[in-house]
Order: C-alpha cells, then structure tokens, then sequence
C-alpha cells in the first residue's frame, strides 16, 4: 500500500553501486549544533545479509538508525532503500510501511496496552485511519499472533499488560512486535542491553533464526554477543567507518584497538 | 493454553462491533440515561404537590448537566484516549451554541422589540439595512443543525491539521487551544462580527414553531440531550473500543514508537480531534435553549479549563468518568454557589489539586483500582 502512495525514486542511482543493494548510505553527514554524529558515512546492506554494528559511546550507531527510519534528516549524503527510494524525503511511517522496522534500545512497547494487542499493533496490515477503524482481527492475523506468541515465549502472559514484563521479556516482546511486521529489513539496537548470560545467548539464537529471512543490522556493544551471531562486522567511529570485515580481522586492526583500549 | 488461543483466536476474528457494548461499565452507564430519559420528564408530570414531583427549571438544570456531559465525554475521547491535552474545546461547544443561537434568532421573526421581519433586534439597533451573509440559511432547521456539526468540525479540522502536521504536541498544543478559544472570544466580542457581540444571542421564542418556556419543549429538549449523550458515548465506545482505538491509546503512551510501526500519526488525531470537536458542537446546540443565551463568555479560557477539571476528577480514559465528573462537579457548583458563593473556587481549586496529587486516575480510576486490589489480595491469599 505504502509502496503505491507516491516514494520519491532516485532514479540517477539506480545505474550506480545502490543497484542491486537493499540499503545504500553513500556521504550522510549530520551535525547537531557543529558537532558531527555522522561524518561521511557509507555503507551498504545486501539483501539477506546480517551485520553488525559496533563502536564506541558517541560513534553515531543511533543517529544512522535515526536516518534510516527517518527521525533525523541528514545534513549531506543520500540514504537509498532498494537502490531506489530516496528515504531522506519520506516519513517515519512512510519508511516503516516500505518494510524496514526498528527495534530500539531501551525496549519501547506500549506498557498499558497487553502483551497480546501490542502484537496486533504492531502486525502488517493497512494501516490507514479509516480502514483500521472498520478492521476487526482476521484469522490468519490472530494465527500470526499466536505463532509469535509461542516464539518469543510469552503466550502464558498474553493478556498481561506490557508493563508488567521484566525487562528481558520486554525486549523479546519488541522482537516479536518487529517479526510481526514483517520488514525486509530489521534495525535492532543493543538487543541484549540488561539481559542475563542465558537470555543473551538465546537472543543471538533467535536473530540468526530471524536472518535467514530477513536483513538484519544489529548494533550490540556486547563483543560475546556479536561472536555467537558470527556476520560481517562495522566498526563506526566519530561518525564514520573504521574497519569492516569478519570480526577477527577487525579486532586485530590496530585502529579498532586504539579506539576501544586508548593509546 | 490452547483454550485461551481458541477462545481469544476465533472469537474475536468475527465479533461484531456492536458487541462492544456489551461490557458492564456500558450496560449499566446506558441503562440510567434511559432511566433518567423517561423517568425525569414523567415526574414533572406529577402534581405540584406531591414530593416526587421535578419542577420545570430542574429539568432544564439537569438537561444543562447533560450537555456539560458530553462536552466532557468529546474531551475526553481526544484527551483520555489520545493525549490530546485540549484547552479549547470550549470554543467548539460554544460554536455550535451560536450556531443553534442563529435559528433562535430567526425564529422570532417580527416579534422582537422593533418588530422587524427579518432582523435580529441587535442587528436593528446597530442600524443594519439587511441580514449579512453567513446568516442566510438559518432561518432553516435542518441547515442550522448541519452549521452545528460544521462549524465546530471545519474549525477543528483546519486547526489540527496544521497543529498535528507540524507535530505540535503536549503543553505547546494545550496553549495554542487555549489562544485559540481566547481569540475566538475577542473576535464574537466585537459588535461588527454580527453575533450580537457582548450581549450575544439571547431572548428566544421558539423552537421549531414551539414555545421554548412551554413544559413539553423542556421536557423535550431533556430528552434529546440525553439521547444525545447516549449516541455520543456509543461512538466513543466503539472507537475506543476497535483497533483504531488501540491506535490511539498507542499514540498517547508512545507517539514515535507509534509512527516506527507504520502508522500515519497526524491523521488518527486529526480525526479524533475533528469527530470531538463535532460532539461538543452538538452539547453546545442542546445547550443554549435550555439555558435561553449564547454570548461570548462561552469562549472565555476558563471554561474550556473547567472542563479539562470536570474530566480529571471523574476519571479520564474510562468516558463514563468524564460523565460522571462533569455532572458531579456541577451539581456541587449548583449547590455550593448559592450555599457559599465565596468557598466555590477554592472548593474547585482545592478537588483538582487533590485529585492531581493523589487520584491521577480520578474517582473511576479509584474505584476500579480498590477493586483490582481487592481481587489480587484474595488471589494473594489463595495461593498461600
């Protein structure tokens, strides 16, 4: 529906390097009041493919989630989707509904609202005010619900409202509100932030269950983390790329050192 | 927890929206409207003699009661529900007040004090030749009524869309509405609107070729007000109550998180904002011809305050809270301004900074609350 509603299509782009790409970051640059977040960042995403990022407090992880999903607008630099959508010109909505959802880093559910309707909120389907309002809740959407349910482990609460979960629950809720829109492509923010040993290696489990079909881009501090999800790894630093590769050759890179250790 | 899934599945793919209504706050709120509905005007049949019997005046009292209801229950809708903090929904009721108050107007005809055919007497007064044209049309009920929904409505729509677009929200929104009210009574001030300016609309006749001051158009005015309220709540109920109120209650605890899953936030409030501008339109037009005026006063920013404290103490996300509030307040200031006219404000002041301290959920939330407790102290028990 979104995709019918008027994206603005880059079309100069398509002959270059973003063809083919499922997100394009070519010199995005944005500062807040003189001081750079992002500075010249490029990267691209393939469809399929899982990344990680990481990098130090400061290095600009959240504001590029920001400029993907279409909260900060960049000061230079183009952001393209598909090789083609320009997301610098669309909304927040807009750019949710062309099927890239996000995950933040403090878990944000709807606290009031159950675990169960939290999903419903969050599950694919028109989204505009009037078809919403003379919507019930078809089968196959509550089968869906039930799925998630049972994959994130929280069909015993579902009538629990969202504010009564433990933090790990919530975070696991928020995935599961992320699967139930079904996006292409799954920006995740420190998913194992707060969690136990056990629940973190079960989150890695459930991601690379989720990166089979999905893209996925993770931004974890936790370096055990990042190891048992075994992808590509981007080192960001003062807004822009550091290193990139497996996350052997990046850690024995001596700049990653020096910017995770000092000098 | 298979049953749960079969149960919560495949029951609620197919239920109907009616059966929203079928929850017991709804059931019970719906049954005493239509207990007072019948029940008020059948005891002011009863002779005057008898201690049951309700005088005319109260009648018309408790119809004005009534309209404050609904006004509180459209605030409520936008600020329960949505967190629209609205502090100029005054200026909506009191639009459909003037709209209503224009039909009056017309319908006196050439009894007025200088007895012209078509000219309300202020307008002969300040020496007008002839009848401006936005009042065309109102010597029309059914064009009044439909004024009654559209002017509050159009107002609502232009205003939020560039409010909303712009992202405008909380405390700045809440100020803007309250300019917004404020200017609004500034300009109906001003003789040359053509309203009657600062002593508005007032000295009414008829309504629909009937006498206002007779019992039967009392009585009946009361009835349409409580059914208005009755038709109010069942849309709110059904809006609050379907997926598009689920959307609203997401907004209002998490607007960007919100907009991240995909939807199109401006536009739920717009029409949210709209439809309560239209309901409180509606209280205003019930309002005026039991109360017999219409000046601007009504736009003064303490009203639309007033209602913001009648939904606070009633309880605000419950829509019978708002009811219950608006006319709890008002029976108090009925009461307490005749009683001891000086303590009212204070007695006001004092209720609002009580429940804003120690009921945030105001006297529904209370009560559901002590319930709540109540249950889980009994589970608590029984697990021991």
């Amino acid at each position: 529906m979104a995709e019918a509603s008027g994206v603005t299509v880059n079309r100069s782009a398509e002959a270059k390097p973003a063809a083919g790409s499922l997100l394009y970051l070519d010199g995005v640059t944005v500062s807040f009041d003189g001081f750079k977040a992002l500075n010249a960042l490029s990267m691209i995403i393939a469809p399929g493919e899982m990344r990680a990022i990481i990098g130090p407090n400061g290095a600009g992880k959240t504001t590029m989630m920001d400029v993907i999903t279409g909260k900060t607008r960049p000061d230079e630099g183009d952001v393209l989707y598909d090789g083609r959508v320009d997301l610098t010109a669309e909304d927040e909505a807009t750019i949710a509904n062309l099927g890239i959802g996000r995950k933040f880093q403090k878990p944000t559910v709807f606290e009031s609202h159950t675990v169960e309707d939290n999903l419903l909120l969050a599950i694919k389907a028109d989204r505009r005010p009037f078809a919403v309002l003379f919507s019930g809740v078809r089968e196959a959407e509550q089968a869906r619900i039930d799925e998630l349910l049972a994959l994130i482990r929280l069909d015993g609460l579902r009538e629990k409202p969202a504010g009564d979960l433990s933090h790990g629950q919530k975070q696991w809720l928020e995935i599961g509100m992320l699967l139930a829109q079904d996006p292409r492509l799954l920006l995740v923010d420190e998913p194992a932030a707060g969690m136990t040993d056990s629940e973190t290696a079960e989150t890695a489990k459930l991601l690379k269950e989720i990166a089979r079909s999905h893209s996925v881009v993770v931004v974890e501090h936790d370096m055990d983390f990042v190891r048992d999800l075994d992808v590509r790894v981007t080192v960001l630093h003062e807004g822009s790329v550091l290193a990139e590769g497996d996350l052997d050759t990046v850690s024995a890179n001596e700049r990653v050192i020096e910017v995770y250790l000092g000098r | 927890m298979a049953t749960l899934a079969e149960t919560g599945g495949a029951g609620r793919g197919r239920r109907s929206p009616l059966l929203h209504l079928s929850d017991r706050g709804t059931v019970i709120f719906l049954g005493i409207l239509a207990a007072l509905a019948i029940g008020v005007p059948l005891l002011n049949q009863l002779p005057e003699s008898s201690v049951f019997h309700v005088p005319t005046y109260l009648v018309s009292l408790f119809g004005k009661y009534v309209c404050y209801a609904l006004l509180a229950l459209a605030v409520d809708l936008v600020w329960g529900y949505c967190g629209i903090l609205s502090l100029g929904h005054g200026a909506f009721f009191a639009l459909g007040g003037y709209a209503m108050g224009m039909y009056l107007m017309r319908q006196i005809g050439d009894r007025g004090v200088y007895g012209h055919p078509v000219l309300p007497d202020f307008m002969v007064f300040l020496n007008w030749k002839e009848l401006p044209w936005f009042w065309y049309g109102f010597d029309n009920f059914g064009f009044a009524m439909l004024m009654v929904m559209l002017a509050p409505g159009a107002l609502a729509f232009v205003f939020g869309w560039f409010a909303f677009r712009s992202r405008v929200t909380g405390v700045y929104l809440s100020i803007i509405t309250q300019a917004l009210t404020y200017a609004l009574m500034l300009a109906f001030f001003q003789n040359d609107m053509g309203f009657g300016g600062n002593n508005g609309l007032t000295d009414f006749r008829d309504i629909l070729g009937l006498d206002l001051r007779s019992d039967g158009v009392r009585n009946g005015l009361f009835v349409a007000s409580v059914l208005a309220l009755a038709l109010g709540y069942i849309i709110c109920r059904m809006i609050v109550a379907s997926r598009f109120g689920k959307v609203l209650i997401a907004i209002r605890d998490g607007e960007s998180r919100t907009r991240f899953l995909g939807y199109k936030v401006e536009y739920y409030k717009l029409f949210v904002f709209t439809l309560s501008a239209v309901l409180a339109g509606i209280a205003g037009a019930l309002y005026v011809p039991q109360v017999g005026i219409i000046n601007p006063g009504e736009f003064s920013p303490i009203n639309s305050i007033e209602i913001v404290i009648w939904v606070a103490l009633g309880g605000r996300g419950y829509l019978y809270g708002a009811v219950l509030g608006a006319a709890g307040v008002n029976l108090a200031k009925s009461y307490l301004t005749v009683a001891f006219p000086e303590i009212w404000l204070f007695f006001l002041g004092g209720l609002f900074v009580l429940t804003t301290l120690f009921l945030p959920k105001g006297f529904i939330g209370l009560i559901t609350e002590s319930r709540l407790f109540r249950r889980r102290a009994k589970e608590g028990q029984g697990d021991g």
